[in-house]
This record gives structure tokens, C-alpha cells and sequence, in this order.
């Protein structure tokens, strides 16, 4: 029996209202003194939509140096992208896309792509699981931390849930997992404020009404009964089927690419009128470490498709919700547990690294390139990593605060301490930080290559200032300068005595701006 | 308490959605006893039956055993356990005797004056009877002594006293695989059924017609096949309640006692169903004597094995009966009953070593009374409580499970009334009435609770331990074989390829595609089970699989 039919034949008229959205006993009446503390979360229909790239994505065959090509070719003679090969972006010339990202191209041309060069954070781990759980619980790479940052952005938004919701004010998940079971990212301090689904496919059959078959037997019976229940228990079942059910017509998405699925589904929600914040969705296989480009011509093969599926169901996605008249409501982000080695293995594939590109998208997105093209020594060895620029909770806590409208003075109960704010998005709806990018070297060293000491010189704009010192693996060595400091040009010391020779980055901050000065030690 | 007049004052339950239009394959097998394979797959399904859950170190137990010895064993009832002791503060009220009980003691042979102190004494006890329950022996008491309570079922609130609840309880323990006759001559004459049904108010000037009823229409006759119409009749009810005049409580000594001034001493005729037997009425203490000669009278029908028999059925199989389960089981199992003076062990010991009991088709069909998805939680996982010893914080941990079972629907010592748990009575659903709109929900969050933070009371906290729980499978280290064991484990039916490959691939491996990245997680963590970045990694993943799990429909199927 179809589960409509059912309802229309069995159920009792009396108890419809109780059970027709599904939770029964458990609906709050809307006077209920709980609304009264739950009424309060952030104004605002922004949606966030958070895009896993699981393995490891290669960042430095994704966003491409034009300004540093030797090095980088250097570097992967075997796979590298041709130079004239490069796709351009209007502007920002030092930087350029795989070939494979002709939609992205176009998205960034059209204004709706930022880049966020080199994201990492400090002491990288390059073990996919820890690396994941860093990523998604947003801690310092030594905490560890049971809860994720979206979780705790709901938490602070929708405290006390589950108990009391859904109600009026938010009726809706908070945060919707697309085809996979919730993850660490959602998970709040007591619960996991994602939405559960009741099987890993189930999310799909809940938007098509496809079920499993039971065995017929007296077990797939109760089976079957039990199933029943917990659809109509589950708590916004009817309330996702409803919203899907809004939105009968999309545009065309890319066919045979799962990531076009997933976000097709989210832009079908977030048109239906889900008031859901959070959307995450996941593509994987990026954890390349051979063949990752066709031998004969590095322009195609593993990479590059996965490259282009993301490219083309990202241009997909933005197109559907400029059709359907919500592009200004949703800003998506890319992120992958790290980036990969400098230096590429001779098995025609990269090695598990640290910091990567971060590519956002959406209508509101500062169409820019963040940052510097990476940092590459001249000659790259095995174990050289990307230097970060950005840490990957800048970019988290900048989303929060400039596009979930989270204030600036609760943002550190979120993201467990304080971090620099990117204009990563046209924040015109939250309120105004200004963006003041600087082309100049801002920080700079003398000498260098130098033998045990030299002088790093920096301009602050004032306020907030950190100098870092890094080695090649991306570990802070030290922080020789942090202050509320006023403007100027500031001197300070850097005593190598006990490091060995090579690479080290020295790395500012302040604000919103950072920059990355390569220092070499010397014999 | 007139369940009567009880039943018309219930609430309006939730309606649950009617399914019973599924069309299922039922079985011919019968008592035959069975002679297949005696695996993990049977053991784990006799125990899931007989005890609470099939932990995992009771399956190992047990696959050194033949069926038979795993029978046997599991049908040996283990020593009596210690009572249920003082948790609570000694009372105010001047003069009360609870004031003498130290703290830690029992209280059992006391009497008290004071209401608070007695209610607290009736937590005491449902706590106790849930720890006994939890901690449970390799043996199918546990699982019986809630059969018998579901049978012969009755209410603390109603008793008032919670040394007669606590009495009632020990005569199920003390009968529940004896003699069936004598149990029903104990359960009679127990205190708190006397008051609970009223016998210690039926007299021979004013007589109680209520436990006379019940005593056939639920204990022993039943209303025949499908609930229809008792075969007897209401003078049989009239007349067994003369029988039982006189039979009172001695409210000092807590026993039960024959008033023969308050005995109905005249002739008691029963109609053509008892073959029209007369129950001569006897005066003094001679009196008592005739409980014993209408018992008689009762087991000489057919329909007491019957009965039994197919609540039995409804308790270890399944719900359903069909024609042909009554003639394949019920039937030659009511003959051995009755072949065997009533002893309720060689019944079980039918059942549980047949053809019937393992066939495929009767396995993972039942639906987990609330007392027992929590309890086997509990016992499956391998949930540590406070120790015995610790009494304070032992009973605030078995209280809550209590209380848990009690949010969805099933609260021990207080079944809805005297018919016991409409589950295993009330047709078409019988189990499924257990989960509804607002009970699943509860059972959800039960297991996100021990799964995640877990429930603390006192500064003892009590939740499930993945690791350890994944450290007693086979081989923790392969993502495989871990899911299928745990699956094995915890659930009777299996789940599709693709759902378990898409658990792994999206939990344990966390979206990657080679299953080295969690053998490398797990080596990681037992070579430095003290590195709490390698443990996280692991912890996380396997909370996320288990409550996976425990959220599928599956969970909820024994």
C-alpha cells in the first residue's frame, strides 16, 4: 500500500492532526513557554552549503600559479598542467583553473567563484580520519573535540534541541545531510543537530518514495510495521517531502555525477522553503596518489573528472537557483581534509599534504583569489608541503559572522577562540567589514637566504597582529610577534641556531589580510 | 482494583497504523524437536528469547553446548537473590519500625506506618527487580518471572504495600518453571493479589466477585480461542467467589490467612463445562480444603493447558496462531503440560528444542518489549552500572532504566491492569502496539542517550562503550567483518550489500574507498590505546555505526 493511500484509509480523522507532521505526541502547542526562549535565533534565510571533497584534493593541479610556473612544474614535471593550457581568470592573473573547470571559469568570470589560497591549519595531520574529524570539529590539530562546528553554530542558534522543536519559528532540520548518515560536522555538544535518516539511502527514497523490500515473512512484517512508524515519527519526513514536493521543475544538472544529484536536491529544498541553515553534501575518491592525470596528456584522467564533475554540478547548481529566484540566499563552500604534496610521486600521483585552495560559490561571494599563489620552494622535495595562509576556521568563522549573520561577540563560543575575518562574502545583509587586500609585499626578510639570524620587517594596518614561523610540513615553530599592535612597520628578530637548514615561512596576520614571506637558511 | 470499570476510564490511546492486511508465510513445523545446525544463528536467537539480548560472551558460553544442554541450562533456575534493600531516607514519622532499618538493609520484614516511606519502598523494589533483570544468570528466569507477572499481572499502586508486592514477586520467581497447580494455589492466597483483586474483602455475607472471574478468565480457562465467549458461565464466576470466602490478610504479619466465620459454607454448584461438579461447602477451618478441590475441578478441563499454552507461544514465538500453529504446537504442547501434572519445565523444554521454535520463519519476528530492548541495550553492549554494593547509585541506574521502559509503555509492577500488556493479548497487533508515534521516538532517544553522553545521576554516569563493544567481535580490525558481526549480533535480519558497504564506506572509512584506512585506524588505536587522537578516531566512527544501527528498524526485532 502507498504510504498516501494509507493515511487516507487508516487513520482515524480524530488523531490527523496529531500525527500529519509526523511527530505526534511530540508537537509542541505554538503557546508553549518554550517558544518564548527559542524564538530568538539570528534573522536571516542565508543558507550555507558545505561540499566534502573526501580524500584530499589536490589543490595545486586544481588552482593553478601562472606567476609561479617553473617551480610548480618543477615540482610535478609528471603530472603538470601545460602552461598554455591554464584557465584564466578576469583579474588575477597570477592565478589560473585545471582545464577541466571551464564551468567554474565561467562562474568565476561571471563574478559568483572566490578562491581562498593555501587553507590550513598549524601541525597539518595527514591521516584522512584525523585530518576529517579536525576539519569538521574545527579544533586546534592537538584538541580533541567531540562536537563539529556546524553543530555548535546550531546549538547557538537552536539551543536545547531537540527538545521543543520543531515549532513555529523553525519547523524545518536544522541541518540536512544529503545522502550519507550526519557527520561529525553536525554534531552539537549533547546531540547531533543534523537530520537523521533511517537508512543510507533513505533520504533519496524519502524525496521518491522508493522503499526496501522486507522479506515475506512474520519478521518482514513487523519489519514493515516498524519501518511505517518511524516514516511517520521521523520528525520532518513529511515537512522535507513537502518542501521537495514545491519545486516540480529544476534546471538540467550534469548526468552520472552524484555531487550534481546532491546539490540538485538542495537547491529543490532550499526553493520548497526549508528554513534549514546548513546544507552538506559529499563527492569523493581525491585521495590520488597515482595516476591521477592520463599519462599522455595531463589534462585529462581521475583529476581532471573529478575536477570537472565538481566545476560542472557547481555551475548547475548556481544556474537552477538563479532559475528558480533564491541565488541570493545561498553561499556554498568546498573543503577536503588537506591538499596534497608539493612534489608529485613517480606513480604519477600526490601524497597526502596540507593546505589547499578553498573554492566558494554563490551569488553574494566576493568573486576573488585570496591570498597569494602558494608558497613553492624553487626545487621541492619529497616532504615539502603548501605553507597556509588562510587557517581553515578563518574561513569557517568569516562564513559565520559575514553570511550567517552570527555577531562578532559570540563567534569565539562557536569556533572555540578568535579568527581573523575574510570578506569572503558581500556581507551587506549581516553588516559591513571592509576588505583590504594589499598586493604588496607586506612582510618581507633580511637577509635571506640568511645563516643564523635575520630580520623580518611587517606593516600592520593595526589592531590584531601574529607573526608565524613555519617550517616545510606547515608546523608553527614559533609566534615571535603577537599584539594589538598600532600601524606602522614593526622589526623583529628570528634566531635560527637551532633549526637545520632549509625552507621556513614566516606568516602575517592582520585582520583580514595575510602573507606568507619564504625565508631560506643557509649553511 | 475492578478492571472494569478501569478499563472504561482509560485514556484514548494513540491509534497505530493497521498493517495486519500484510499477507505472511506462517509455518507447518512442529514440536518435532529440531536437529539442524546449532550455531551462533540459533544461540543467538534462543537467547534473544529465553534471556534479555544475546550478549556476546553468553553466545560463546553457549557454542560449546548441544541445544539440549543449552536448554537445560538455561531452564535451571539460579539461588534466590538478595532483597531489595533501604536507598531511601529512614522516615519522620515518630514511632515508625522503618526507622530501625540501617541503611543498606532490606526492608522486607518491617511493616511501616508511613505512605511516603512505602512508595519509596515500592522504587526500592521495581529498581531491585530491574537490577535483577540487567545482571541476570544464564538462565530463562528473568524472561519468565515478567511472563508470569504479564500473566498473573498486578498493580503496586493497587497493593498499597510494598511488602505484598515484593511477596507476589518471589512467588513467581519461586514457581516460574515449577508446578503451574500449585502456582495458582500460591498466587490465590498471595497478599497482594488478595488485595489487589479484593479477595480479602470477599465474605460470605458480601462476596467479591472479582478474583473468582479473573481466576478463570485470565489465569487458568481464558475465553477461549481468539478471545470469543468464556465456556463458563457467570454462575461459574459466582459460585468459584464463594469458594474463596473467608481467605483474608493479616496485615501484621503480612501473610494470608482462612477466616472460616467469613466462609460461605454452602455447596457450590458449577455448570456442565466443570461436568456440574459440586464443591461441598465445609465449615471451619475445614473451609480452606475447597480452594483446593475447585483447582482440581479447573485442570480437569482441557482449556487451562490451552491457555497457557498459547500465551507461552505469544511470550518465546510469535503472536500469531493460525489453525495450523494450534493443531502443530499448541495442542501437543497442552498434552504434555497436562501429561505432566502441570510441571511448566517439560512445556518450555518442548518449545524451546523444536522444529517449531527454530524454524527461519519464526526467528526475528518478535518486537522488543520495551523492558527488553533496554535491558538487552544494556547486557549487549556490556553498559557497566555502580556495583551491587553501591547500592545508592546501583538503584538510581537500574531506576532509570525502569523509568525509560516506563516512558514507553511498559513500567514493572504496574501493568495497564489485571490482563497484563495488551501486546500479548490484543488482536490484530499485539506486538505492535508497542511502538507507535510517540514510543519509537522514546526508544530513539534512549539509545542516542546511552550512545552518546550517556545518563548521569549522582556523579556516576553510566553509557555504552563502542570500543569495548567492538573489542569482543572477531575481527574489529576489518570493516567487513565488523559490520557483519555487529550486525550479527544486534540484529536477526540482515541488511543488503549495499547498505553495508554504504555504512562503511560513509562511516567507518569516512567517505574513502580502501578499507586499510580503518584497519590502519584500529591497529592505530590498540597499539596506543592511550593516544587520544588515535582513540577519538576510532570512538567516533563506531558511535556513529552503532547508532546507526540501534536507529534501524532492524534494532527493534528480536
Amino acid at each position: 500500500m502507498k504510504r498516501r493511500d494509507f493515511f487516507r484509509t487508516t487513520i482515524p480523522a480524530t488523531v490527523l492532526p496529531a500525527v500529519i507532521n509526523g511527530f505526534s505526541l511530540k508537537s509542541f502547542a505554538e503557546d508553549s513557554p518554550l517558544h518564548a526562549l527559542l524564538a530568538n535565533a539570528t534573522d536571516t534565510d542565508h543558507v550555507l552549503v558545505i561540499v566534502q571533497l573526501s580524500g584530499g584534493n589536490d589543490g595545486l593541479n586544481m588552482v593553478l600559479p601562472r606567476d609561479n610556473y617553473s617551480a610548480y612544474f618543477n615540482a610535478r614535471t609528471n603530472i603538470a598542467i601545460p602552461e598554455a593550457k591554464i584557465l584564466a581568470l578576469n583579474k588575477f592573473n597570477n592565478t589560473g583553473l585545471n582545464p577541466a573547470m571551464r564551468s567554474m571559469q565561467t562562474l568565476f568570470n561571471d563574478g559568483k567563484l572566490g578562491i581562498v589560497q593555501a587553507v590550513g591549519y598549524p601541525q597539518p595531520n595527514f591521516s584522512h580520519f584525523r585530518a576529517t574529524d579536525i576539519w569538521m570539529s574545527a579544533t586546534d590539530s592537538a584538541q580533541v573535540l567531540t562536537s563539529g562546528w556546524g553543530g555548535r553554530y546550531l546549538n547557538y542558534e537552536y539551543p536545547n534541541f531537540p527538545n521543543g522543536y520543531p515549532n513555529s519559528s523553525m519547523p524545518d532540520p536544522l541541518g540536512i545531510q544529503i545522502g550519507s548518515v550526519t557527520s561529525l560536522t553536525f554534531q552539537g555538544p549533547a546531540v547531533n543537530m543534523g537530520m537523521s535518516i533511517s537508512n543510507p539511502t533513505s533520504f533519496y527514497n524519502l524525496l521518491n518514495g522508493v522503499e526496501d523490500p522486507a522479506p515475506n515473512t512474520p519478521a518482514g512484517k513487523e519489519l514493515k510495521y516498524v519501518r511505517l512508524v518511524s516514516k511517520q515519527t521521523q520528525q520532518y519526513a513529511t515537512v522535507v517531502k513537502n518542501a521537495a514536493a514545491n519545486v516540480p521543475v529544476q534546471g538540467s544538472y550534469p548526468a552520472n555525477n552524484s555531487l550534481a544529484d546532491q546539490l540538485k536536491i538542495v537547491a529543490r529544498l532550499v526553493k520548497g522553503g526549508l528554513k534549514t541553515r546548513l546544507y552538506m553534501v559529499s563527492y569523493g575518491g581525491f585521495d590520488t596518489h597515482s595516476l591521477q592525470v592520463n599519462p599522455n596528456d595531463t589534462t585529462i584522467g581521475t583529476h581532471a573528472n573529478l575536477l570537472k564533475n565538481i566545476s560542472d554540478a557547481i555551475k548547475a547548481f548556481q544556474d537552477d537557483l538563479k532559475n528558480l529566484g533564491v541565488e541570493e540566499r545561498v553561499v556554498g563552500m568546498t573543503f577536503s581534509e588537506f591538499g596534497r604534496r608539493i612534489k608529485s610521486n613517480s606513480s604519477g600521483g600526490t601524497d597526502h599534504g596540507a593546505a589547499a585552495p578553498m573554492i566558494l560559490f554563490g551569488k553574494n561571494v566576493t568573486p576573488a583569489v585570496w591570498g597569494n599563489s602558494p608558497a613553492l620552494p624553487a626545487n621541492a622535495t619529497v616532504n615539502d608541503n603548501i605553507p597556509m595562509q588562510y587557517d581553515f576556521r578563518s574561513v569557517y568563522a568569516s562564513l559565520l559572522e559575514n553570511w550567517l549573520c552570527v555577531k562578532n561577540s559570540d563567534l569565539q563560543t562557536i569556533m572555540l577562540k578568535n579568527f581573523q575575518n575574510i570578506p569572503l562574502v558581500n556581507s551587506a545583509s549581516c553588516k559591513n567589514v571592509n576588505p583590504n587586500t594589499s598586493g604588496t609585499n607586506l612582510i618581507t626578510n633580511y637577509p635571506n637566504p640568511f645563516t643564523s639570524s635575520t630580520t623580518i620587517s611587517f606593516k600592520t594596518e593595526g589592531g590584531h597582529t601574529l607573526i608565524q614561523i613555519m617550517d616545510t610540513l606547515g608546523r608553527v615553530l614559533s609566534t615571535p610577534f603577537e599584539q594589538e599592535a598600532l600601524p606602522g612597520t614593526y622589526y623583529i628578530t628570528f634566531n635560527s641556531d637551532a633549526l637545520p637548514s632549509g625552507v621556513y615561512y614566516a606568516r602575517l596576520q592582520n585582520g583580514a589580510i595575510q602573507q606568507v614571506r619564504i625565508m631560506m637558511k643557509a649553511k | 482494583m475492578d478492571r472494569r470499570a478501569f478499563l472504561q476510564s482509560r485514556k484514548k490511546k494513540i491509534a497505530a497504523p493497521d498493517v495486519s492486511s500484510f499477507k505472511v508465510a506462517r509455518t507447518t513445523s512442529g514440536l518435532t524437536p529440531y536437529n539442524g545446525t546449532f550455531g551462533t544463528n540459533e544461540i543467538i536467537h534462543l537467547l534473544k528469547r529465553t534471556m534479555f539480548g544475546a550478549a556476546k560472551a553468553d553466545v560463546d558460553y553457549f557454542k560449546t553446548k548441544t541445544l539440549s544442554q543449552a536448554v537445560n541450562e538455561l531452564l535451571t533456575i539460579p539461588s534466590t537473590p538478595a532483597s531489595p534493600v533501604k536507598n531511601y531516607a529512614s522516615s519522620v514519622t515518630a514511632g515508625d519500625p522503618d526507622m530501625a532499618i540501617v541503611a543498606g538493609s532490606t526492608w522486607i520484614n518491617t511493616n511501616t506506618t508511613d505512605g511516603g516511606i512505602d512508595s519509596q519502598r515500592v522504587s526500592s523494589f521495581k529498581s531491585w527487580w530491574m537490577g535483577l533483570m540487567i545482571n541476570q544468570n544464564r538462565s530463562i528466569l528473568e524472561k519468565m518471572v515478567l511472563f508470569w507477572h504479564n500473566h498473573f499481572a498486578t498493580e503496586t499502586n493497587d497493593i498499597g504495600r510494598a511488602i505484598w508486592s515484593y511477596q507476589n514477586n518471589t512467588i513467581l520467581r519461586k514457581n516460574a518453571v515449577g508446578n503451574f497447580k500449585q502456582f495458582v494455589k500460591d498466587i490465590t492466597l498471595d497478599t497482594g493479589m488478595l488485595r489487589y483483586l479484593n479477595g480479602y474483602l470477599n465474605t460470605n455475607t458480601a462476596p467479591d466477585e472479582n478474583y473468582g472471574r479473573e481466576m478463570q478468565e485470565l489465569f487458568t480457562i481464558g475465553k477461549g480461542i481468539d478471545n470469543g465467549s468464556p465456556p463458563y458461565s457467570e454462575n461459574d464466576v459466582k459460585a468459584a467467589a464463594k469458594v474463596l470466602t473467608g481467605w483474608t490478610i493479616n496485615n501484621t504479619t503480612n501473610t494470608s490467612i482462612f477466616n472460616s466465620a467469613k466462609h460461605d459454607i454452602t455447596n457450590k454448584q458449577f455448570s456442565s463445562f466443570y461436568n456440574n461438579t459440586i464443591i461441598t461447602g465445609r465449615s471451619g477451618a475445614a473451609g480452606a480444603n475447597e480452594l483446593d478441590d475447585m483447582i482440581n475441578m479447573i485442570f480437569a478441563t482441557n482449556e487451562t493447558a490451552l491457555f497457557l499454552c498459547r500465551k507461552i507461544y505469544r511470550w518465546f514465538v510469535y503472536y500469531d496462531i493460525d489453525a495450523t500453529t494450534e493443531a502443530n504446537v499448541i495442542t501437543p504442547l497442552a498434552q504434555v503440560f497436562r501429561s505432566n501434572n502441570y510441571e511448566i519445565k517439560p512445556v518450555l523444554d518442548a518449545l524451546l528444542k523444536s522444529e517449531h521454535f527454530f524454524d527461519t520463519l519464526n526467528q526475528g519476528c518478535q518486537i522488543k518489549s520495551p523492558v527488553d530492548a533496554n535491558v538487552s541495550l544494556c547486557r549487549e553492549f556490556g553498559v557497566v552500572f555502580p556495583l551491587t554494593s553501591d547500592y545508592v547509585n546501583a538503584y538510581y541506574m537500574w531506576d532509570y532504566i525502569r523509568s525509560q521502559s516506563s516512558n514507553m509503555q511498559q513500567n514493572i509492577g504496574d501493568p495497564p491492569d489485571v490482563a497484563g500488556w495488551k501486546p500479548y493479548y490484543q488482536a490484530p497487533q499485539f506486538y505492535e502496539i508497542w511502538i507507535n508515534s510517540d514510543t519509537l521516538p522514546k526508544r530513539n532517544q534512549f539509545t542516542d542517550t546511552l550512545a552518546n553522553n550517556g545518563f548521569t545521576r549522582n556523579g556516576k554516569n553510566i553509557k555504552i562503550d563502542f570500543i569495548a563493544f567492538a573489542k569482543t567481535m572477531p575481527n574489529p580490525g576489518d570493516p567487513n567483518e565488523l559490520i557483519n558481526d555487529s550486525i550479527t549480533y544486534l540484529f536477526r535480519l540482515p541488511l543488503t550489500q549495499t547498505s553495508k558497504n554504504q555504512l562503511k564506506t560513509d562511516i567507518l572509512l569516512s567517505g574513502q574507498t580502501q578499507d586499510h584506512y580503518w584497519t590502519d585506524a584500529w591497529v592505530a588505536y590498540i597499539a596506543n590505546p592511550n593516544d587520544t587522537v588515535n582513540a577519538t578516531i576510532v570512538k567516533n566512527r563506531l558511535h556513529d555505526l552503532y547508532q546507526y544501527l540501534m536507529r534501524l528498524a532492524e534494532y527493534q526485532l528480536a
